[in-house]
């Protein structure tokens, strides 16, 4: 079964932003043009994530979702904020084809089986925030990992799976955005004991951290998101230099990201293939067909 | 592609995100509307049946919407109709998915479990997502079986996107045009039978390979539009 690589891109307002471990949102550009970057490139799905939960306030991801929802012809998964099925039925009927739900699953775990019975386990994705304790267990979180839930991630991943969620996005805190590797153990432990497909989340640095999650974590797919965007910096942020005073961010470029190494997708997926992991190639002649 | 596109009916049934349907069709030229009314769907050149979720539920809207008989309908007259993935199982004359269901009966033969597919020490997920080949089927005589299809224009093994947990197993005249393997376990992926062109994958969500079977698709209608 090939692995999918799943470009993530948090959203905020009109932009597209990253968490640069504890440091706070910075702007990298425009979503819509990283996301068409992708679907070029060979990404074999999309999660775009509002991560300031306000998908039905002022903000414009509606809009930015039925943009690329039109041009962009790969799966596309939204999450952050959806608090409902109407709120479900609002992101599908802009044009996502799946939605991923954390703090509104925690608060009404009903909200899952209802949703995958109206819209189709396929379409109803579970996001897990996984924040590893001392005592080596792991507790959910929501809000990017700001808050706990009390609820231990493995036992809520078999509860989501038996609620009718299609797949599992484990994303490890800890990892996020350090560019230090996937936490193996999370996503082998929930991987194992779930029938639904897991998505690893949190932590890729390099193309070898990607092979090590599937091979030894046992994910299903992977979804990555700096190692991808600063791989493309200089080619989709060109509009950004002025923004949010992001100037001597972006002109910095890649320096202080020491432990990410900027890969695209083609260069992930080669480093997969020519380790026995077998994945989607796409030639790049063929992504402008 | 046609200058004004042919008039294609996506039918909706109330579940799953048929917008990726409809832009694809837009971008090969079509004119699509999503429509739960049957005389739409009675009045279209060419019907797409899409579809996400359980069979069951998915039989009794139909029902409720003259759906069924509007769709036998169109298959009867010889009107090109399109299913993908549930829309495919749909089509077949019964399906085993959580109890015993009766199809729209289009297509002779059954919908069942994809099973505990397995590659090597590894039991493989159920559903199945993901992208996976389209293997052409051989025929007995050499032929292509993509020729004059909307496959033509695929390479054998082209990877598409695929989400399901059943698979149809057709009987009789139905022509399969691809298989897939997933994991030790292989099943038909796309079907041609009459009037009806069908398939488990989602050639929508299939990237550029996806949209040269929806253009092949609008081509075909081209001829009928320009009488």
């Amino acid at each position: 079964m090939n692995v999918r690589i799943i470009p993530r891109l948090d959203i905020k307002g009109p932009n597209l932003v990253k968490g640069i471990h504890l440091e706070g949102l910075r702007v990298l550009g425009k979503p819509e043009v990283y996301a068409r970057h992708y679907y070029e490139h060979g990404a074999d799905e999309l999660v775009y994530m509002d991560v300031v939960a306000s998908l039905y306030g002022r903000n414009s991801l509606l809009d930015i979702i039925e943009r690329t929802s039109k041009e962009i012809f790969i799966p596309l998964t939204v999450g952050g904020g959806l608090r409902s099925l109407d709120d479900i039925r609002t992101a599908l009927r802009a044009g996502a084809d799946k939605v991923s739900l954390n703090t509104a699953a925690i608060a009404d775990p009903n909200l899952v089986r209802e949703a995958a019975k109206r819209f189709g386990s396929s379409t109803i994705l579970v996001s897990i925030e996984a924040i590893r304790q001392p005592d080596g267990t792991y507790e959910a979180h929501t809000d990017n990992g700001r808050e706990s839930t009390g609820l231990d991630a493995y036992e809520w991943a078999l509860r989501a799976a038996e609620l009718g969620a299609g797949e599992l996005m484990v994303t490890s805190i800890d990892r996020e955005g350090t560019g230090e590797g996937f936490d193996l153990e999370l996503t082998r432990r929930i991987a194992q004991s779930v029938p639904i497909p897991v998505i690893a989340c949190g932590g890729a640095g390099s193309p070898e951290h990607v092979r090590e999650v599937v091979v030894d974590g046992r994910a299903d797919a992977v979804s990555m998101a700096s190692i991808l965007h600063y791989g493309c910096l200089g080619v989709c942020d060109e509009d950004t230099f002025a923004v949010e005073g992001n100037v001597e961010y972006l002109s910095g470029r890649r320096a202080g990201f020491a432990k990410i190494t900027p890969s695209s997708i083609e260069d992930v997926k080669r480093h997969l293939s020519e380790n026995g992991v077998p994945c989607r190639y796409v030639p790049k002649e063929a992504a402008h067909a | 592609m046609p200058e004004r596109g042919a008039k294609v009916a996506i039918v909706d049934y109330g579940m799953g995100n048929l917008f990726s349907v409809k832009h694809a069709c837009s971008h090969v030229g079509l004119d699509a509307e999503i429509t739960a009314d049957r005389d739409a769907v009675l009045a279209a050149d060419a019907v797409i049946l899409p579809g996400v979720g359980a069979f069951g539920d998915a039989m009794v809207t139909l029902r409720d919407l003259g759906m069924d008989t509007a769709l036998r309908e169109v298959a009867q007259r010889g009107t090109p109709l399109f299913g993908i993935c549930l829309g495919l199982q749909l089509l077949m004359e019964v399906s085993h998915e959580f109890g015993e269901h009766e199809g729209l009966g289009l297509v002779p033969g059954e919908v069942v479990h994809l099973g505990a597919p397995r590659d090597g020490d590894r039991v493989l997920k159920v559903p199945q997502v993901g992208w996976n080949a389209l293997m052409r089927e051989p025929r007995a005589d050499g032929s292509d079986a993509w020729a004059g299809t909307w496959f033509e224009g695929l390479a054998d093994g082209t990877a598409m996107y695929f989400v399901h947990s059943f698979v149809v197993s057709p009987a009789g005249a139905a022509d399969v045009l691809a298989r897939t393997r997933y994991g030790d376990v292989t099943f038909c992926s796309a079907l041609r039978y009459r009037n009806v062109f069908a398939c488990q994958c989602h050639p929508e969500r299939s990237g550029p390979d996806g949209l040269r079977v929806y253009s092949d698709f609008a081509a075909a209608l081209a001829p009928r539009e320009s009488l």
